[in-house]
């Protein structure tokens, strides 16, 4: 870019400037963008899902509606009976002909019902109201606990950072899933434990990163001039360090975000994960992989959902890296 | 050895309107423009010009090896009349390294870690030549290295890259660059990264190269005087354009480019002088490759432009009259009248240095290091000391420059890191207006011991936070220091700030990035004296800028001291700059304080050795100058682990004897102020001849 | 070096030491806890505080922690409550099942990632690289609870080819191996091979390799002998330390394919509060971890000349 362009950018206009120009930045990667495009999908997806339900284009998801059901079926109700808790003459257009004529067409499901007769299309819609709840929440809690315990190590180093880094080698040296059944069984599966599991178990790896980058950035001769002026500890590590690690912490988020949906959902299937009845994806697999050898969908569509979202986040860290590295 | 072109007598090298450019995502940027070679056999050119001039791509395209967004767009190579880009790929894998060979600017990582020096060398003869085997590919490797000066070559053969010095490494390159006996040799930037003395004996080295080896050189550096030293042509490159060449001492001479003129005027020559001769920066800066203006690519920085004409169309050489040999890119050259060109620089009245504001006296500074092997265990020697500063003394007073010089590890950085109070030292008085300020961590001190004295740091890029902007970090220490606290006064104050540094105003609103190198060094100065300080630490503020840069920044900041009346400890390696700015120099070797005094009486005799060398080794760009040549032999020894007696005994090439390596050498007062430890009495000292004298020739006055 | 491995296993002994302790506070601190997970819900207090007084446990908890890491040590991990036997019948047969699912799983891993992390590395930015690139992130980003639903339809429900379960009751069979095998190998290559191509990809760009390149050496020189050299070292860690990331996975195979491991063990002894038994299975896998992570810290340092001499 020219100097002149640059040079008429009002310093208040620029951070929000700064963040328009990452993202049109990553136009430069295609990779990138189709990341960003699954991960905004989702993101629409979850948004809009209470309002789906209220506009009547989904079933509810924990309804049990109907005997388990391909993809695609239609949900056919016999006159007199009640849907949602209303009479199905007023929810649900008659079918005046062919062999169900009579009969009333309530709509479709499909991705099929689940082993219960719940429509897989609105648990997973819920779900992803779930997982994109949770998961961003616990990084971000990880990274607010990570962040000044790597700062700290970084920039300290002595002892401090001694006790940190083996700490976080102690944490680091359990194999992560074992670390989380661990904690689960000992304080019981909840949202909250969950995301304190989370925290316990990432916020070493986040430590480490921090830590690295910060003993990079304090040898920087900007941080030699804040110190030869006196500035304070703090305004070293969180105003001088920490905006110039942001990054790769940026991407890194990315990824992190990508390990904590799939940890929330491994524990789901694991049968340790967010108390039923609410879908939670990798519950929905736990829960109808016995039903695998004849009815495949209920759970191939879950596994679909997951992995599509953790792609979408891994892509979109990989294209952030590509464009910052071209940077 | 057989070599099929053995009978070929024409040039070496002919490059005939090469143009290259680099595909990016902008599109294509012409790199290299125009760019014309004649290379005999056996004769040396030099390419000379500032970063992003283009002449490290010429070495790229010669090798073939312009990387996958680079490319010819025009003209051609003959090596030996040969055109290289119709070559296949077995053919120029053939002439690389074989015929043409390379050194290159960083030798440690020119060289892979991970194997043996010795494998590196003989795999040159193995593959390039039919019938050699690993026995007699491993005679001529230690061979060569012995020609190349390497002391123990045995040894060398087993080491891995990171067991030798960086002189040594260099050495090891250019070994394995002739193991072929090529014809050619590109040489880019070989002693850029080594310290001065390491550097004079590389220079000493290729200079000896094509006498021994009848190959052609092509040297390639950003230091005109390194060029004088090694080249018998030079090539002056601009912005991609060759603006000036002949032979070497007719360029030095005769310069007719106004860009040769300028960059000479950057350079601090013996005989400048910042109060007679300042130095002439020149304005403007390097226009970016998609950003060139049109007709003379100097143009908007040049005095002599004319509008209409300089931006007309594309300039070519043309030969002088006189000389057919010596041509230049230049449509006015011919109206130039050189003599009565006198530019003005940066000059002013010499100061008188006023009240004494700092006093160092016997100040040391150890840094323990635990050593947790088992032998040192046992020994019982499990802390162990570096060294970094060993009884420092010295004074410097108001308004006063007083330059700290030496190489690397000599324990200049310690020492500005113990002034500023990042350090606290471990023995001795720092007395900083009165107070002693050796024991006091920058926590501990006020905020108005702190302003007084703050640091111009050296590398631009990262002597500014890229994440605030620039007017926020000046606001920041306008703050800090207590100097304004209203925001509308401490914005004044910031823009004063940038008046003081010549910038723009608008500029307080740009983030480090958008600034070039220069920029920011002017920032930097700012930023350090935002508190009015009494004192400045320089630390080679300019060592990584471009000499024209260099040049402006250098003015910028001698006058900013001069109208503050600051004093200013300038530390930096380069004694042809410090000689042009001091008032007094302290010449330090591994932590210890080897000579002090006025500049004049430092760099004159008596010499403490070091001195003597130091100033030897450091490339002069100008034809009068004759100097001695000495050659430090030997690698700097380790601060962990330095000499006894005199430390510098082990390179000391006027060792008395065994006293040197045993009593500390006496400090001697050659005259009051003027002190040297040296153990050689000083009667002899004083009789050692100049190493830096100015023959008479072509006229011109000596000014020594 | 040698004082380097030793300081490394001294370190190892002191992790594990902390994560032992870190276990013992975490899972019997509490001994009424400790006494209702082995006698069961439904025991009476008396029964209880019987079986506490028998077993030391009104004994002062460092008297406790120190006797359980000397039993510990000497491999007497106590009585699994599910089992009702020792907990080192049950796990070193399981832990043995586990080590041929891991063996076969790096057999195919190693080389196949180390393979085309190379090729993709060597020409950064070819479609051969691109396409290596994207098909790694994309099996890394399908985790293995998802991975082994899709793949089991497709190779078991659409195909009929494979077994859908690896219980393994008629004796060991390698075809029952081949999706849990298929399932680790899906996910954890990518890793490693986009680790071995950033490595490449770096050492290709290194002065030292224009150094051989221009030095005239073939091409297929500079790749076998300069490059790889480099390049191999730090996948060699990822390597080494993905042995802590099968250990993850290798919980949801066995379970999934209702394979008799390790992992699946760990799993049902959580379930069932077997408390003596996820003491045993935590130590053995954070041992494992921390063996392989040390070994892989001083493989790195003998690989690399640079630490190896200085």
């Amino acid at each position: 870019m020219s100097e002149q362009a640059a040079g008429s950018v009002q310093p208040r206009r620029s951070a929000i400037g700064r963040i328009f120009r990452g993202i049109s930045a990553l136009r430069e990667s295609p990779v990138g963008m189709v990341g960003a495009a699954i991960v905004v999908f989702w993101v629409l997806v979850a948004l809009s899902a209470s309002f789906l339900l209220q506009l009547g284009l989904i079933f509810p998801p924990n309804a049990t509606l109907a005997p388990l059901m391909g993809p695609g079926s239609e949900y056919i109700v016999s006159a007199g009976r009640n849907v949602m808790n209303m009479p199905v003459e007023q929810v649900c257009s008659p079918i005046t002909s062919g062999t169900d004529a009579g009969n009333f067409d309530c709509g479709t499901f499909w991705l099929g019902t689940d082993h219960i007769g719940r429509d897989i299309l609105s648990r997973i819609i819920f779900g992803s109201q779930t997982v994109l709840t949770y998961a961003p929440l616990a990084t971000l809690c990880a990274y607010a606990v990570g962040i000044p315990m790597g700062l700290a190590a970084g920039y300290k180093r002595g002892w401090v950072d001694d006790v940190l880094s083996f700490w976080a080698n102690v944490i680091l040296s359990f194999p992560v899933l074992v670390l989380y059944i661990l904690i689960i069984s000992l304080v019981g599966s909840s949202e909250i434990n969950i995301l304190i599991a989370i925290v316990f178990a990432s916020s070493p790896g986040i430590m480490r990163i921090v830590r690295g980058l910060t003993l990079d950035l304090r040898n920087r001769e900007y941080v030699f001039a804040a110190e030869t002026r006196g500035e304070p500890t703090l305004r070293v590590l969180f105003v001088e360090i920490l905006p110039n690690a942001r990054g790769p912490l940026i991407v890194d988020s990315m990824l992190r975000l990508g390990y904590v949906i799939i940890t929330i959902g491994v524990l789901g299937f694991l049968g340790l994960g967010l108390p039923p009845p609410d879908p939670d994806w990798g519950g929905m697999i736990n829960e109808t992989r016995q039903l695998m050898m004849t009815f495949p969908h209920m759970a191939v569509f879950p596994c679909i959902a997951i992995s599509s979202l953790v792609l979408g986040f891994n892509l979109l860290a990989d294209g952030l890296r590509e464009v910052s590295l071209k940077d | 050895m057989a070599k099929p072109t053995e009978a070929y007598d024409g040039p070496i090298l002919e490059c005939e309107g090469l143009c290259i450019s680099y595909f990016t995502r902008a599109g294509e940027i012409p790199a290299v423009i125009d760019f014309n070679l004649t290379l005999p056999q056996g004769e040396s050119v030099g390419l000379v010009g500032e970063s992003g001039c283009g002449k490290s791509t010429v070495a790229m395209a010669i090798m073939q090896y312009l990387g996958s967004n680079g490319g010819i767009v025009g003209g051609t190579i003959r090596y030996k009349g040969q055109d290289l880009s119709k070559l296949g790929p077995e053919e120029l894998r053939r002439l690389r390294g074989n015929e043409i060979a390379m050194v290159y600017q960083e030798p440690m990582a020119s060289l892979n870690p991970s194997i043996p020096v010795g494998r590196q060398l003989i795999e040159v003869p193995l593959h390039h030549e039919q019938g050699v085997d690993e026995k007699e590919a491993y005679r001529r490797a230690v061979q060569m290295l012995t020609d190349v000066k390497l002391p123990d070559p045995e040894r060398v053969m087993q080491s891995f890259p990171h067991q030798i010095s960086g002189g040594q490494q260099q050495r090891v390159v250019i070994a394995m660059a002739l193991l072929s006996k090529p014809s050619l040799l590109l040489l880019d930037e070989p002693t850029t990264a080594l310290d001065v003395t390491v550097e004079a004996g590389i220079v000493e080295l290729i200079g000896e190269i094509a006498g021994c080896f009848n190959t052609s050189m092509i040297y390639i550096s950003h230091n005109l005087g390194l060029i004088l030293e090694t080249c018998d042509r030079i090539n002056v490159m601009y912005s991609g354009q060759v603006v000036e060449e002949g032979r070497v001492g007719e360029v030095f001479d005769r310069m007719r480019h106004p860009y040769t003129q300028g960059l000479f005027g950057c350079i601090p020559l013996p005989g400048a002088d910042k109060t007679a001769h300042p130095l002439v920066p020149i304005r403007g800066q390097l226009p970016l490759p998609h950003e060139r203006p049109p007709g003379c690519l100097f143009g908007p920085r040049c005095d002599f432009f004319q509008g209409g004409r300089c931006d007309g169309r594309p300039v070519h050489m043309t030969p002088l009259d006189d000389d057919p040999d010596h041509r230049v890119r230049c449509l006015r050259w011919s109206e130039i009248d050189w003599e009565a060109h006198k530019p003005k620089g940066v000059s002013a009245e010499p100061l008188a240095p006023g009240e004494e504001v700092l006093n160092v006296s016997n100040m040391r500074k150890y840094y323990e290091i635990t050593d947790n092997s088992i032998l040192a265990m046992i020994q019982g020697k499990r802390v162990r000391y570096v060294k970094a500063n060993e009884q420092i003394s010295f004074s410097a007073r108001e308004s006063e420059i007083v330059a700290i010089v030496g190489e690397s590890g000599c324990g200049k950085s310690t020492f500005a890191k113990v002034m500023m109070g990042l350090e606290t030292a471990t023995e001795g008085a720092v007395v900083f207006q009165g107070t002693d300020v050796a024991k006091k961590s920058v926590q501990r001190r006020s905020a108005k011991e702190i302003g007084a004295m703050q640091m111009v740091f050296q590398n631009p890029f990262d002597t500014l936070n890229p994440s605030h902007t620039v007017g926020s970090q000046l606001a920041r220490v306008i703050r800090k220091f207590g100097v304004e606290t209203d925001p509308e006064k401490v914005r004044n104050r910031v823009m004063e700030l940038l008046d003081l540094v010549k910038l723009p105003r608008d500029f307080a609103q740009r983030r480090p990035r958008q600034l070039s190198g220069g920029q920011k060094q002017r920032i930097g100065i700012a930023r350090a004296f935002a508190g009015n300080p009494s004192m400045v630490v320089a630390d080679e503020p300019v060592s990584a800028l471009d000499v024209s840069v260099a040049a402006a920044v250098t003015g910028l900041l001698m006058d900013i001291q001069r109208s503050y009346r600051t004093t200013l400890l300038f530390i930096s390696h380069d004694l042809s700059l410090v000689r042009y700015l001091a008032d007094r120099v302290v010449v330090m070797y591994l932590g210890h304080i080897v000579e002090q005094g006025t500049t004049d009486e430092v760099f004159a005799p008596p010499y403490h050795p070091y001195t003597e060398a130091l100033l030897s080794a450091v490339p002069i760009a100008d034809t009068s100058i004759e100097k001695k040549r000495i050659i430090l032999e030997g690698p700097l020894p380790s601060v962990i682990d330095p000499p006894k007696g005199c430390p510098f005994n082990t390179r000391c090439p006027r060792k008395l004897g065994t006293i040197c390596e045993t009593e500390a050498p006496p400090v001697i007062e050659a005259e009051r102020g003027h002190k040297i430890a040296c153990h050689i009495p000083l009667s002899e000292l004083q009789a050692v001849e100049p190493v830096i004298v100015q023959v008479e020739k072509n006229s011109k006055p000596a000014a020594e | 070096m040698l004082i380097f491995i030793m300081r490394r296993a001294a370190t190892m002994v002191l992790t594990m030491i902390v994560v032992s302790l870190l276990l013992f506070l975490a899972l019997e601190i509490n001994k009424d806890a400790v006494a209702i997970k082995v006698l069961g819900p439904y025991s009476t207090d008396e029964q209880r505080a019987i079986w506490l007084e028998n077993n030391g446990y009104n004994d002062p908890l460092p008297v406790r922690y120190g006797r359980w890491l000397g039993n510990f040590v000497v491999g007497d991990f106590g009585e699994s409550t599910r089992f009702k036997t020792e907990v080192s019948e049950i796990l070193w047969p399981r832990l043995a099942n586990t080590g041929i699912l891991a063996a076969a799983t790096f057999a195919v891993v190693i080389p196949l990632s180390l393979l085309l992390g190379v090729l993709a590395g060597m020409r950064e930015g070819s479609r051969l690289d691109r396409s290596i690139s994207v098909a790694s992130i994309v099996t890394t980003s399908i985790p293995e609870f998802a991975s082994a639903p899709l793949l089991a339809a497709i190779f078991v429900f659409y195909l009929g080819w494979l077994p859908g379960t690896s219980g393994m009751s008629d004796g060991f069979s390698v075809v029952q191996l081949i999706l849990p095998v298929m399932v680790l190998v899906l996910y954890d290559f990518g890793y490693v091979a986009r680790m071995t191509r950033a490595s490449m990809a770096d050492v290709m760009t290194t002065d030292y390799i224009r150094t051989a390149i221009l030095k005239g050496l073939p091409y297929r020189t500079v790749i076998t002998r300069h490059a790889l050299r480099n390049a191999l070292i730090a996948p060699f860690t990822v390597i080494m330390l993905q042995v802590n990331w099968l250990l993850s996975g290798v919980i949801v195979v066995e379970y999934f394919f209702a394979y008799k491991g390790f992992g699946a063990l760990l799993l049902e002894a959580s379930l069932n509060n077997d408390i003596y038994m996820i003491e045993a299975c935590a130590m053995v896998a954070v041992f494992v971890a921390v063996a392989t992570q040390t070994l892989a810290d001083i493989g790195y340092t003998y690989l690399n000349p640079r630490i190896r001499f200085s």
